[in-house]
This record gives structure tokens, sequence and C-alpha cells, in this order.
């Protein structure tokens, strides 16, 4: 159990796991997440599912190196176990029967919250258009896993290496300027740039979903770390989400109470860092 | 001696404790034990023993102390308490056995508490657990949620020769005796050592598994389980729903106890979760919960302050707890309502703003409410609020069986026999009582544990 089965690194500091986890995957939705540890004294952390294979028993995960922990898994390799893995959490994504065209947004690392969702819609033959957006030429990744299940996918990068220059918004705004409508727009990345996406959709008065990524401590509803206001009422986005409707989430509350231990995580990786000679 | 004053307890000095998170009370030496047991009147119609849920065999297992028979009096109370060490000192005693003692009518109550933590504290460290399997009844019983009521229930059906597997939503089992209360009041120790015998008992722990969403009813049927108890505690955190409720800086006491006890944040950076406080902490609430995280904030170096409806002396929290904040320099601020919390730009909270309350005549059942006064508003400020106003049961299990009966307040119906409307399938705990006391979670075990093994003989007996 809990054995990492393919490791593959996707860009700088992205990579690619795959994990035995046969009860995870058996139960796994588009749309949900699981929570891991790595040590006796780490921190548990949120990821999503990106995609599960039922019959191996496989979970995949893409995650970034950003602090302590990703980069503790970042250094495993096939063979090696994470200490816990549960799951699937959150609800899985729901979506219309009727509804047939869709636009996914991903920014950042938020392909890995898209990919499972666009399979499974695939497969159902929806049109599917994708949005993703990036730094850097460098930051691109999973363009051609992508192409095999969509119409239409569009790039951008921030300094214009790839695709086209800007962000992920310009891209939109003019395929909706130009006339072309959705039924339903999905968004996942950063909070600002799914503000931004909600922005711009608003106007159009398309429904459009996001996926959040509230600081989280259990993930099944006990501690109340994870709220976030949505419309005039609290939810738990480990319960109650983590996809909501965009146009009732309350973005900047969410940037502030994520932006909470950013000092202090700052501490543990860097500590962690001069511990294996990478300090500064 | 005075007979009317218990023997002196050592406990670590308010300001020495405050800087640790070592245990307060240190316990009785052997010999101050027995002393403290020849208090002990020995009462025939033991008053006493009507006072505590499981009825545990006061007089009896005091007498063995004075006789300095610790192994046997350890054996006596776990004819009817299975968690004796945790028991002795998490019982609100004032308001159970020891309210009850005769010696209470003059003097103070026999320690009855305290020398029950003795004997099991005694055991642990000189005795070995031994545990002779009984003949295995080839009969299955999954437990959902390891805390006080699924580790007795476990431990009753071991002892009848059940296959016991518990399932555990988190990495490590105990519930609130694990991620609630700290360790400065219960070392983990201490529960980690009752798991352990458990797990010498056959019972078998699966971590990680969280029922509703790793498995279901399905699965646990296809795997042969013949019943099933619920015990997954009341885990959702109330919030108070009034504005800025949102802002950094507010933790519910769930949150804040869980990364201290069970992520051992107040170790960081050596463990990876962080907490943060500030120099001025407000608490709100006044049960046990609320202690606890009013003394975790003083022992993480904070000023703390309980806020706090009514008065002290309605409290819901043990009396020895709110003793032990206040000799720690926790200031007690009664009568007090929030009304919404105050944030500066960068989302932080810096503020609450309280109402003051008054207490109103007592009603017909002799408790007096409290209302507010009018115009009295005025700003406390502080760094952090933490929020311990009560916690309703967790809605995961009801979503994963839609079919299952609940109370108004969300809380499982069962029968007198802890049976759910869904046959084979029974609760306990704070999940059917809302949130209660370990010893009556403790009770319901034991007693769910004898409810499924007479029905499931009843079940074999019809099906002959
Ligand atoms: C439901 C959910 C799904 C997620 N899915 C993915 C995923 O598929 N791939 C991926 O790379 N990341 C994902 N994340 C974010 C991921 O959980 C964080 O990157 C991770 O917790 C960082 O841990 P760390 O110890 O390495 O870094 P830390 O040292 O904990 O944090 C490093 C920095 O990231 C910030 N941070 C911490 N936690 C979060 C968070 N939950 N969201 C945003 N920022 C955070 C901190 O403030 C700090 O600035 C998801 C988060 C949630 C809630
Ligand atoms: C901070 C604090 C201090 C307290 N102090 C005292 C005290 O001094 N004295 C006293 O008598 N009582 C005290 N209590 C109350 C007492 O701890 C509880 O009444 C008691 O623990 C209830 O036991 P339980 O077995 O019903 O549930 P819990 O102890 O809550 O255990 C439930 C377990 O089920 C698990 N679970 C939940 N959902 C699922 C799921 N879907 N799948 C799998 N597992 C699940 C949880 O993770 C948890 O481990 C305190 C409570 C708290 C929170
Ligand atoms: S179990 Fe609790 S109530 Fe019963 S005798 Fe022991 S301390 Fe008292
Ligand atoms: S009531 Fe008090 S004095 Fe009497 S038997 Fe019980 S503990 Fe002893
Ligand atoms: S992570 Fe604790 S309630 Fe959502």
């Amino acid at each position: 159990m809990n054995e990492i089965f393919i490791k593959q690194n996707l860009a700088p500091n992205v990579w690619l796991m795959g994990i035995y986890s046969p009860l995870v995957a058996k139960k796994a939705k588009p749309g949900q997440f699981v929570i891991l540890r790595v040590t006796q004294n780490g921190e548990r952390i949120p990821l999503t599912i990106a995609d599960f294979d039922n019959e191996k028993g496989i979970v995949y995960i893409i995650f970034q190196v950003v602090g302590k922990t990703t980069s503790l898994l970042s250094q495993l390799n096939p063979g090696d176990r994470v200490i816990d893995f549960v799951g699937p959490l959150g609800m899985p994504y729901e979506h219309s029967p009727e509804d047939k065209d869709y636009l996914f947004i991903a920014g950042g690392l938020g392909i890995p919250a898209i990919f499972s969702k666009i399979k499974m819609l695939h497969s159902q033959g929806k049109n599917i258009d994708i949005i993703i957006g990036g730094r850097s030429k460098e930051n691109i990744f999973f363009e051609n896993e992508l192409k095999k299940y969509c119409n239409n996918l569009y790039i951008s990068t921030n300094d214009g290496s790839y695709g086209k220059k800007g962000f992920v918004t310009d891209i939109l705004n003019e395929l909706l300027e130009s006339g072309k409508r959705y039924d339903e727009i999905f968004a996942v990345g950063p909070v600002p740039m799914m503000k931004a996406v909600v922005d711009i959709t608003k106007r159009f008065s398309i429904k459009t979903l996001v996926s959040l990524n509230p600081i989280m401590v259990d993930g099944t509803g006990m501690c109340g770390g994870c709220r976030v206001k949505i419309g005039n009422e609290v939810k738990f986005a480990c319960v109650d989400g983590p996809i909501f409707n965009g146009f009732e989430v309350d973005f900047d509350g969410l940037l502030k109470r994520n932006s909470y231990y950013q000092d202090l995580e700052n501490i543990s990786y860097k500590e962690h860092k001069c511990k294996i000679g990478l300090g500064e | 001696m005075d007979e009317l004053k218990r023997v002196p307890i050592k406990e670590q000095e308010p300001v020495e404790r405050i800087h640790n998170f070592d245990e307060v009370c240190l316990g009785y030496t052997p010999d101050e034990a027995a002393k403290e047991a020849q208090r002990c009147l020995q009462c025939k119609n033991a008053p006493c023993v009507k006072g505590c849920p499981v009825e545990v065999k006061i007089p009896e297992f005091i007498q063995l102390i004075k006789e300095y028979k610790f192994k046997e009096s350890y054996f006596k109370i776990l004819e009817t308490n299975l968690l004796p060490a945790i028991c002795g000192r998490v019982c609100p005693q004032e308001t159970q056995c020891e309210q009850n003692c005769v010696r209470g009518i003059k003097g103070e109550p026999i320690a009855i508490g305290k020398l029950e933590r003795f004997v099991a504290d005694w055991f642990r460290q000189n005795c070995k657990f031994e545990f002779s399997k009984p003949q295995p009844n080839g009969r299955k019983v999954a437990i959902i949620g390891s805390g006080p009521a699924g580790l007795s229930c476990a431990s009753s059906l071991a002892k009848m020769g059940y296959e016991v597997t518990i399932f555990e939503a988190f990495h490590k089992p105990g519930g609130v005796l694990y991620y609630g209360i700290p360790e400065f009041r219960l070392p983990k120790e201490v529960v980690e050592w009752e798991i352990e015998n458990l797990k010498k008992m056959g019972v078998e722990f699966r971590t990680n598994m969280i029922f509703g969403k790793t498995f279901d009813l399905e699965d646990l049927k296809q795997e042969g389980f013949d019943a099933v108890f619920i015990s997954s505690g009341a885990g959702l955190p109330n919030f108070l729903n009034i504005e800025g409720e949102l802002l950094n800086g507010i933790y519910s006491a769930n949150e804040f106890l869980t990364r201290i006890n069970l992520m051992k944040a107040y170790k960081f950076p050596e463990y990876d979760t962080p907490i943060k406080l500030g120099k001025k902490v407000g608490v709100i609430g006044g049960g046990n919960v609320a202690m606890d995280a009013a003394r975790v904030a003083r022992r993480l170096g904070s000023e703390v302050y309980i806020l706090y409806r009514r008065t002290e002396a309605e409290m819901p929290a043990r009396k020895e707890e709110i003793a032990h904040a206040k000799e720690e320099g926790i200031k007690i601020v009664e009568l007090v309502s929030p009304v919404r919390f105050i944030g500066d730009e960068s989302g932080h909270v810096r503020a609450l703003e309280l109402v003051k309350m008054k207490l109103s005549d007592p009603d017909n059942s002799g408790r007096r409410g409290v209302k507010p006064v009018d115009g009295s508003n005025f700003v406390f400020e502080a760094d952090n609020f933490i929020v311990a106003i009560g916690q309703s049961p967790n809605p995961l299990v009801k979503k994963a069986i839609p079919e299952l009966e609940l109370n108004s307040n969300g809380s499982i119906k069962v029968d007198e026999n802890l049976m759910t409307n869904i046959e084979g399938i029974f609760a306990g705990g704070d999940i059917v009582t809302g949130a209660a006391t370990v010893i009556l979670a403790m009770g319901m075990g034991k007693r769910a544990a004898q409810s499924i093994d007479r029905y499931l003989n009843l079940k074999k007996h019809k099906n002959l």
C-alpha cells in the first residue's frame, strides 16, 4: 500500500506520481482529492486526484514543489512509500447531462484538477476546449495528453515564449468577445486567476465552476480550517467542495486566508533546505 | 492526620508548567494512595457507585489499595471500567462518583479519580498486560471511529471471541483522547498503551479509512462483517455565525487542538505543522474544550482570556480544570457574548466586539438564563481568538447511509439496545448523545458490545 509506482518529471519542480492505493482508486471520482503525509513528523497536505486506474489500483497526482512537504515527496522514488494516503475526499464533480460545450481553464498547477474531468466528459462525447497557461514555455506540461481529449487547446505564457503572450484570461476574453459560447466554464489555478476568470464570465452570464484550495488539516469537516464564504454561507471546502459556483466565491477572503502561514512555512522549508544542502 | 482532608497530590508548579506540555498532576505514590484509601468509610450502600455511569466497584477497589494489592485493585476496576487510567484523569468526578461520597458531607470527598488513575498507572508501570485469547466465535464486527466508545466496544467484543476491526479516519487512533485532550492532562503514552493492548487482544486497527469516502456499508458486507458499531463522535465544530469569523487568526478549538495534539505543532519546526499565536488570545466558551484551548495557548506563551456568556459558577468545564487554568494565570471574563469580529486590512483579526450579559432569575428548572444588556457593547482587542462553543455530529456518516434515522440535532437515533433503525447497525458515544463525556461514551461502547452479541446470537437461533 501507498507505494510509489511511477515518477515522472513534467516541468521544473513539477512531478507526476502514480501511487498504489487500490481503496482510493476504487472509489475515486473526478474532482476529488487525497491527503497524504510523507514523514512521521510531517504535515498533512491535500493533492488533487489527477487520474486513477481502478484495475491497477493506482492514483495519479501531479504536484509542484513549493515547500517542505512537496519537496520531501519529490525526493521519493518508485518503490518508496508515503506513510499516509487517505481519500478520496471532497464532493465529486457533477455536470448537467444537457450541457454540451465546455471550456476548461487551468493556470499554474490547475491541470491535475481538470484532467480527469476532461477525460470523463470526452468519453461522453462532449465538446471540450481548454486554455492552459504558465509563466514560460518550460512551465507548460501535459500538452499532448490534453490534446487527446479536446477540440481546441489554447496556450498562453506570461513571457510569450510559447503560445500566446499574456494570461489565460486574455484568451478567454478573446474567445467570448468573438462570440464563442459555452454551457459551462471550469477554471482552476491561483486564486487571482480564478477571480479574473469569473469577472469575465459574469459579464457573459456563463455558468462558471472553480476548484478551491484553502489550507486544510483533516479534510473530513472536523476542523473548519478550510472554511470559505460562498454566497452568504460559510462552507467547509473539504466536504462541501472543493468545487463551487465561481460567481458566489469570496476570492479576496480566500487569498488572505491562504497566506496566513506563509512566514512559518518558509522557516520550515528553509531549515529543510539547509539540512539537505540546498540552503542559501 | 486530618480525616476531613484529602492526602494532597503533587502537581507541577504553575510557573513551571506553563512552559511545558508535561502532565500537570504527578499522581500519588503507593504510600500516599494507601493513606488516601484509609479515609474511605467502606459504606455499605456505597452512594459513590451510583454516581458513576459505569458503576465502578469503588469501595472494593479502594479496600484493595489499602491492602497494597494494587494489581487486584486494577482488575477490580476493570470489571466495569475498561479505561481507568484515562477516566481517572478526565472524568468530571465532582459531579459523578465524588459528588455522592459520604466523606464529602463534612469534609473533602475521597479522591476516587486520583486513586483510580494511581492503580492504573501502577499497573502500566509494573505489570505486563496479559490476555488469553478466547475461542474465536467466527463472527466479525466492524467499528467506525476509535474514540473511547469504539475502543471499549472493541475490547468487550474481543473478550467474547469476536474478530474486531476498527476503522479510523485519522492516521492515529484514539479519537478525542488523542487529538482533543492535550498531553498535559492526558499523556498520549497512556492512550497508546491502551491501544497496544487492544492490538494484543487481536483487534485490528485500520487508519486512514473514512467511512462514506474510502469505504461504505456495501464494502463491509462484502468483507463479511456481521454487525457494525458506529462511534464516529461529534466532530463538527460549531461556529458563532457572526461577522468576521473568516478572518485569519480565528481558530475553531478543533483546529487549534488538532494542530497541537495530533500534529504536534507546539514542536514546530521539528514537526512540520505550524501554529500561529500572538501575545493576547481570547477563548470563547466555558467547557472542557475551552479550558484545554486556553491552557494550550498559555503554554505557547500567550496572555489568555476566557470569554464566557454566563458566570464561572455555570461553566460546564470540570472544576479542577478551571482551577488549574486560573493558577496558570488565565483570566476569566464573565457575562459577555460575541457580537462581531473586527479585522485589519490584511484580513487578520484584531478585536472582538462583545455585549455584556446579565443573569435572569432562575426558571422552573432552576437554571438561570442570560440576556444582553442594551447598549453595553465594548471592544476586546486580541491577536487571536479560539472558538470553543461545542461540536455537532459530523454529517459524513449520514451522507453515507441516507436511510439512517437521525434526531433533530443530527445525532443518530438508537433504541434501548443502541441499535439504529437499520438492523445490525449499532451506534454509541458522542454521535448518539451529542458532545458528552469519555465515561459515557465508554459505557455505551460496552453496552453496544453486549447488544451486538445478543442480536447475533438471536439471529443465529432464528436461522437454525
Ligand atoms: C483540495 C486541494 C487540492 C490541491 N491539489 C493540488 C495539486 O493537485 N497539485 C499541487 O501541486 N498542489 C495542490 N494543492 C496545493 C497543495 O496542497 C500545497 O501546495 C501543499 O500543501 C504545499 O505543502 P508544502 O509543505 O510543500 O508547502 P508549505 O510549506 O505548506 O507551503 C508553501 C507555500 O504554499 C502555500 N500553501 C500552503 N498550503 C496551500 C494550499 N492548500 N493552497 C495554496 N497554497 C498553499 C503556503 O502559504 C506557502 O506559501 C491542493 C490544495 C487543495 C486544498
Ligand atoms: C478538547 C476536549 C476536551 C474534553 N475533555 C473531556 C474531559 O475532561 N472529560 C470528559 O469526560 N470528556 C471530555 N471531552 C469529551 C469526550 O472526549 C468525548 O465525549 C468522547 O471522546 C466521545 O467519544 P466517542 O468515542 O463517541 O468519539 P470521539 O472520541 O470523538 O472519537 C470518534 C472517532 O471517530 C473518527 N471518525 C469520525 N468520522 C469517521 C468516519 N466517517 N470514518 C472513520 N472514522 C471516523 C474520528 O476521527 C475519531 O477518532 C472532551 C472533548 C474535547 C474535544
Ligand atoms: S469511572 Fe469516572 S465516575 Fe466512575 S468511578 Fe471512575 S472516575 Fe468516578
Ligand atoms: S461513598 Fe465515599 S467513603 Fe463511602 S464507600 Fe464510597 S468512596 Fe468510600
Ligand atoms: S480541512 Fe478540516 S474541516 Fe476541512
